[in-house]
């Protein structure tokens, strides 16, 4: 296991009152791959501009390799940044912007060329040298953004939605080129998405965050198979997300029925958060389901059918290769290791509350 | 039709264009190029030979220079501390520099010329705090000083504009790469309000090559600037011709220094406003 590089210790925020981040505590091993995943406006950017030292932060810490480096400015750390915006300077041409932290460095004239032309390979936009920033795309922009970040070798990368603008195929040749670049040059990546599924095809680690707070820290696998809320359930992939009661261990009431599940330690009639994934709900025979229900709409969507099932008042999602017509009648099954209980948030906000992870 | 309509709509404008601009610079042109009797000549344009007439232009070129360039050393530090504070109060203080330019222009000369007279407010304020008088109505100086006053604003507004213009994040992004506040001013803000630079630089040094009401008011008669003596040549000699050739040795003047700014202004945005 690799050392801590980058320790946020307490760390608090606020924009004119209004708290952005309250205590966030996490830390980023070297050469991980770290994702922030979280809905819009929920700190994202904040969290990484104070890593890049363009914020500081109210209260708490900023460590950077066991050193504190809170009010470092940005020029002062070691770590390059790919904006959310791009941020191109308008009056260079596409080599010069990339030549911009090399020269400053006082890099020889050949090494800054040669660093040109690699990275403008990399980004596959080989021969823009001489072109101006206007002249681009915004897809191709966002990928000089990361031309110019990574010539630099920084220790860290920071990198907001880098390839927001990119279109599927590019993205994914990017993820792609990005994670190779990562092994290449061994350079810790800090990555924020809103995409759940660019999190889970890239990252080390993903932080799911929301309003502020840090809900669920883990390996891709863990966030996808045993999220620890319903805010994560429901945003890591579509869930069916069901109020029920917790009658005794393993035990779980929803909707009228009381079906086996694998969750102890809850108590006894206790309301909780009832999660399935669609692709765990099982259509069978009517006789032969725990619930019976009539399918109200259909879409293909190349891999599986998506299909609404309404079921003791309930629109289930269900995920299935198998075609049934809507308004045919089906029975629902759901395994018990398929169900996730989770406790429900006890107050609004507690609902962002950080789970110890 | 459409194509009709679009040029029925040009029509006032070209009717302005032809009556104001193009038949009085015609008018000056002919009148430069002729003599009193009618005869063509180039004695009006070669005036500006006899030392009387390029002494006036020396010291027009003079003055516009200095009032150029204090307004330069003024505006641009200006502009880069009202592009830092805080959006709200950027659009008042703006305001505030820009009010005096409600002011009829005339009148506000003459504020200046009351203010500084002998016997004036500021001097009396001197007086009684037991500082000498100042005593610089009807000099150079004072001339000077009321051109800034009145062209400052034209100097502040377009660097100011293209400085406000800069994103916080491309100056956010030369830091991330290493970039201290000495190379991000030289590297990214100069060569981005350059074009602001250039149109300021125009907008001041044009009208204060041509003025005359301020030295005429301010310098009571002992700073004869080429616009003074142009007035004088029409309103005083009714000699149109001569007056007509100094005003297109001024208008080579004029153009020439516009084209030379504007050649310094790669990007072509900031002297558009011209
Ligand atoms: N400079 C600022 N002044 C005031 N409020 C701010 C500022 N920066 C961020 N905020 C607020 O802080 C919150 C978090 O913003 P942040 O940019 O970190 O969100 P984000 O997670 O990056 O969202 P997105 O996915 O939309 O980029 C938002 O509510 C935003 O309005
Ligand atoms: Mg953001």
């Amino acid at each position: 296991m690799s050392k801590k590089l980058i320790d946020l210790v307490h760390i608090s925020k606020s924009f004119d009152g209004a708290a952005v981040l309250d205590d966030l505590n996490l830390y980023i091993r070297e050469n991980e791959f770290l994702t922030l995943l979280g809905p819009s406006g929920c700190g994202k950017t904040t969290t990484l501009r104070l890593i890049g030292g363009f914020d500081t932060p109210d209260q708490g810490q900023v460590i950077f390799d066991g050193k504190d480096i809170t009010s470092l400015s940005p020029n002062q750390r070691q770590v390059n940044t790919v904006f959310q915006k791009y941020a191109l300077f308008p009056h260079m041409t596409i080599a010069e912007n990339i030549a911009f932290g090399l020269k400053i460095r006082k890099k020889s004239k050949q090494y800054i060329q040669d660093k040109i032309k690699y990275a403008l390979k990399l980004v596959n936009l080989d021969g823009f040298e001489g072109r101006s920033v206007d002249s681009l795309s915004g897809g191709q922009q966002q990928r000089i953004a990361i031309a110019r970040a990574i010539v630099n070798e920084p220790k860290v990368l920071l990198l907001d939605e880098p390839l927001g603008a990119l279109d599927l195929k590019l993205r994914q040749d990017m993820q792609y080129e990005l994670i190779r670049l990562k092994n290449e040059l061994g350079i810790t990546f800090i990555y924020v998405t809103h995409d759940q599924e660019e999190a889970l095809t890239m990252s080390d680690t993903i932080v799911v965050m929301n309003q502020g707070y840090i809900q669920q820290i883990g390996t891709p696998e863990d966030i996808y198979n045993e999220p620890s809320n319903a805010f994560v359930a429901d945003f890591i992939g579509e869930s069916n997300i069901i109020d029920g009661i917790m009658v005794k261990d393993r035990l779980v009431e929803l909707l009228g029925v009381t079906l086996p599940c694998v969750d102890e330690g809850f108590g006894q009639q206790k309301p909780v958060d009832v999660v399935i994934r669609p692709e765990d709900v099982e259509l069978v025979d009517p006789s032969n389901g725990q619930l019976a229900g009539e399918v109200t709409s259909l879409i293909f969507k190349g891999v599986h059918w998506e299909i609404d099932v309404m079921a003791n008042g309930f629109e289930w999602l269900v995920h299935t290769t198998q075609m049934h017509p809507v308004g045919s009648h089906v029975g629902i099954h759901i395994d018990p290791f398929n169900i996730q209980i989770m406790h429900k948030p006890e107050s609004s906000d507690e609902r962002a509350v950080e789970t110890d992870e | 039709m459409n194509k009709l309509k679009r040029q029925f709509l040009a029509g006032p404008y070209l009717v302005w264009i032809i009556g104001f601009i193009l038949l009085p610079i015609i008018m000056i042109l002919y009148y430069a190029l002729t003599n009193q009797t009618g005869e063509a000549t180039l004695s009006n344009i070669l005036a500006i030979g006899t030392p009387i007439h390029s002494k006036a232009l020396f010291l027009s070129l003079k003055l516009a220079f200095l009032c150029t360039a204090i307004c330069l050393v003024l505006s641009y530090p200006l502009a880069m501390i009202l592009s830092n504070i805080r959006k709200k109060h950027q659009n008042l203080i703006v305001f505030i520099f820009i009010l005096p330019m409600w002011m009829n222009f005339m009148l506000r000369i003459l504020a200046w010329k009351m203010l500084l007279s002998n016997n004036g407010v500021i001097n009396s304020v001197l007086e009684t705090l037991g500082i000498p008088p100042l005593d610089i109505l009807n000099t150079p100086t004072a001339v000077v000083f009321c051109m800034v006053y009145d062209f400052l604003p034209f100097m502040i507004l377009p660097i100011y504009n293209s400085m406000a213009r800069i994103g916080k994040d491309i100056i956010e992004a030369a830091k991330d790469l290493g970039a201290g506040s000495v190379t991000i001013f030289f590297k990214i803000i100069l060569p981005l309000t350059i074009s602001g630079v250039v149109s300021g630089i125009i907008m001041v040094f044009v009208p204060a090559l041509t003025s005359f009401a301020i030295s005429d008011l301010l310098g009571g008669g002992k700073v004869l600037l080429i616009g003074n003596v142009i007035e004088q040549a029409f309103m005083q000699e009714y000699n149109w011709n001569l007056g007509s050739g100094l005003s297109i040795v001024l208008m080579v003047f004029v153009i020439a220094s516009m084209a030379l700014m504007s050649a310094h202004d790669k990007e072509g945005g900031g002297a558009g406003v011209w």
